[in-house]
């Protein structure tokens, strides 16, 4: 709050800082030389042309590429397209014609119809920021009057669920369809699922607008705090919704790449041991008893086997999933990984995760196929344990590392901390990965800190944090 | 260095254009890095999936501005020998057996140390030219951390230090461009010496017009569904996404199989073009109820 009152006073410059400053709250780090480019780009281009300030700061701001969505929300709500309710191409009908009475709905859903059927994007943006103003100031038919005195309130609920452009779809399509020859199935996919994308981004422009014409009144940094999206890799796991989620299922990949190939530079350097000096005098013969290249005693890495016991029930799912897939995907990694997960019983689901397999709705089939529930469906760690050293505890030896996944919240029940200490002595390694926040641990039926006391546990609220934890794990 | 060379281009359209008018159809984010790499003088990182156009972004800017192009192709195991220069031992060898017996060695010694005896590489060719040169420094990612540290010298004050030669600054300063497809991170320092810029896949139109640049033979209508097919198996959780380079491939085999509507067969019968993993290839064609 401070600096943007500071900042203020120094016109452009300021304000440049000021957003700076707003990206780096959101977790992304900007350096002081990067501002002094971003001033740079600044000076160089025309700042008429906001598109190209945009991918401009960009440029010079960003250094990786799932750092965009925070940035442009930052950035619009910095660098604002408009005004107020700015100047449109696209009117929005009342009733009655008058200029300020209700809106009428219906007539604005067949505005919205065909703007969607043809994809203009500039017109639907101009139609959100239309039908944002008006639905704020007016209101819809029909859902009281409301006067010229009152005050606006901007919200994407309202506009959306007035608006309800989903329910759209079957009609557009109709539409689309009439008059032509039937096109191919394929064909009649396609343009399903592109007007279905239309519509998404629709919703996202009145997401937008809302976001801006807020900022308007209650102040830029008030929404700043609560309104931009997070960077995919701090989300937490916990309160991640389910667009989050499939994002987070997308970035699986790439972090286990990454993660891969720091294991690999760390064994290249392990690689260079001590001199091997028979080895070298040997090589030496060749170049006259000079001993040109030395010859290094190579070190050999076991690769440990992987054993995940993991929670699945509702309330870890997105947590467990995600590292579940992310394990799967570091296969290489280790020469022999068992998944087994549990609710209050365990159950071997390692085939569900095997090589090839696809990983799409994998988590619906663990909840399917596998045995897990005994009794009601909440999770028991303490039986679930019994059972799984009862039947499993063989696949545990001076070899695997065990890797538990949960919130060890345990509905009360008795934890039996004995079997899991028994596990942990027969295991090389045991580690326990909780996606909440480490103040809760230990609170209501969280049995974490009885448990943390036989076996490391870490803080995973996010992949971030989940990332960094896995590259500590990984043999090296 | 010389501190105030003349700028490659004069605005951010005039960037547009003149790639337009090499083949390079070029979006807003893509002219305006290129035009302030070239104004601040910085390396610019390009980064983002395979077949995007990275590499073809450097050919169209050396060509647009009739810059040479010097390529660095980046792989693991590359080393200060390949990346900046070596010394000619084979030659040094026949110049000292030649000169044997006539010369004094520190005469011997400061000849075959010289010039004669470089053989440059890339990076110091790049910086050695005299005439307006693009450095390409291709997949970065997949040379080692080592080879980062040496690019630093390189890209941030455009010398290299050869210690028997002294230090040669560049007479003219590059165009630098490094692709990356982030197998692995970069490093902070590296990253923080560049312009940065995410190149993904084109919007709707600018794909559109590529492809018609590319295969100008196909109808229009065909591309229209081409390109919007394309764009819906991107929002698929797939493998490997179509790139634009399968775009376009996937044009040129639909001319030459002489198919001139895009129905459920030719899709069925094309769809590998396109999608290289079986898997993603029985994924579409359920998704798209094909089958």
């Amino acid at each position: 709050m401070q600096t943007s009152v500071d900042a203020a006073g120094y016109g452009l410059p300021g304000h440049l800082v000021a957003f700076v400053g707003a990206l780096r709250r959101h977790g992304i780090a900007v350096g002081p030389g990067e501002t002094v480019d971003a001033g740079h780009v600044l000076s160089a281009l025309d700042l008429v042309r906001r598109d190209q300030l945009r991918e401009g700061l960009a440029a010079a701001l960003l250094r990786r590429s799932g750092q965009r969505q925070s940035f442009d929300t930052l950035f619009d709500l910095y660098f604002p397209a408009a005004i107020g309710a700015g100047t449109g191409e696209v009117d929005v009908p009342r009733l009655n014609d008058t200029a300020h009475g209700p809106v009428d709905i219906d007539a604005l859903r067949d505005v919205l119809a065909d703007l969607l059927r043809y994809g203009d994007t500039a017109a639907l943006a101009d139609l959100a920021r239309a039908a944002v103003d008006a639905l704020g100031r007016s209101g819809a038919a029909g859902t009281g009057i409301r006067g010229d005195g009152g005050q606006p309130s901007w919200s994407a609920y309202q506009a959306l669920r007035v608006l309800s452009p989903d329910t759209l779809l079957a009609r557009i399509l109709d539409q689309l369809r009439a008059g032509r020859p039937p096109p191919g199935r394929l064909a009649d996919e396609v343009q399903r699922r592109e007007v279905r994308a239309r519509i998404a981004a629709f919703r996202t422009m009145v997401d937008d607008e809302v976001r801006r014409r807020s900022a308007e009144i209650r102040g830029r940094d008030q929404v700043e705090r609560h309104a931009v999206p997070r960077q995919v890799e701090h989300v937490e796991f916990l309160t991640a919704h389910a667009e989050q989620l499939a994002e987070l299922r997308r970035i699986v990949h790439p972090l286990a790449r990454r993660l891969a190939s720091r294991l690999a530079v760390r064994r290249r350097h392990a690689k260079r041991g001590a001199i091997d000096m028979r080895r070298t005098l040997r090589r030496s013969m060749s170049t006259g008893g000079v001993p040109m290249r030395p010859s290094y005693r190579t070190r050999r890495h076991g690769r440990p086997e992987l054993v995940v016991l993991c929670d699945v029930s509702g309330s870890v799912a997105g947590f467990s999933h995600f590292t579940l897939l992310l394990v799967q995907a570091l296969r290489e990694q280790f020469s022999r990984v068992r998944v087994f997960a549990f609710v209050d019983r365990a159950d071997e689901v390692t085939r569900l995760f095997a090589p090839g397999v696809p990983t799409a709705g994998v988590m619906t089939r663990v909840l399917r196929e596998a045995d897990l529930v005994a009794f009601d469906g909440h999770s028991d760690y303490g039986n679930a344990m019994a059972g799984f050293a009862e039947r499993w505890g063989s696949a545990v030896g001076p070899r695997s590392s065990l890797l538990v996944l949960g919130d060890a919240r345990t509905n009360y029940r008795d934890p039996k901390p004995a079997v899991l200490r028994g596990l942990v002595a027969q295991a090389r390694h045991a580690h326990w990965l909780n996606p909440e926040p480490r103040r809760q641990w230990g609170s209501g039926d969280s049995a974490a800190l009885r448990y943390a006391e036989l076996m490391p546990m870490h803080e995973c609220r996010t992949a971030a944090q989940l990332a960094e934890v896995i590259a500590g794990l990984l043999p090296a | 260095m010389s501190g105030n060379q003349p700028p490659l281009f004069g605005s951010v359209s005039d960037v547009a254009d003149r790639l337009a008018g090499v083949g390079y159809l070029a979006s807003t984010a893509v002219a305006t890095t290129v035009y302030l790499a070239d104004r601040l003088g910085k390396p610019l990182l390009v980064e983002g999936p395979a077949g995007v156009g990275k590499t073809e972004l450097a050919k169209a800017v050396a060509e647009a501005t009739g810059a040479g192009l010097v390529r660095l192709q980046c792989y693991e195991g590359i080393d200060e020998a390949r990346a900046l220069y070596e010394w000619n031992h084979a030659k040094q060898l026949l110049r000292i057996t030649a000169g044997q017996g006539a010369e004094s060695w520190d005469e011997t010694r400061d000849d075959v140390f010289s010039e004669e005896f470089l053989l440059p590489r890339p990076l110091l060719a790049a910086i050695r030219r005299t005439d307006p040169t693009v450095l390409l420094v291709d997949e970065v990612d997949k040379a080692d951390v080592e080879v980062e540290g040496l690019l630093l010298e390189v890209l941030s004050d455009f010398q290299v230090t050869v210690p028997e030669l002294g230090t040669i600054s560049a007479s003219r300063r590059p165009f630098v461009l490094l692709t990356s497809n982030s197998t692995r991170e970069l490093s902070e320092a590296l990253k923080r010496r560049c312009l940065f810029l995410h190149l993904d896949f084109p919007d709707a139109e600018l794909e559109r017009r590529i492809l018609l640049t590319r295969v100008p033979e196909l109808a229009e209508s065909l591309v229209d569904a081409l390109v919007r097919t394309v764009r819906v198996l991107r929002t698929l959780e797939l493998r490997k996404w179509p790139s634009v380079a399968e775009t376009i491939d996937w044009g040129r085999t639909l001319l030459a199989l002489g198919l001139d509507t895009l129905d459920d067969d030719a899709v069925r019968t094309t769809l590998g073009v396109v999608l290289k993993h079986q898997s993603d290839a029985v994924k579409a064609a359920a998704e798209l109820g094909l089958n």
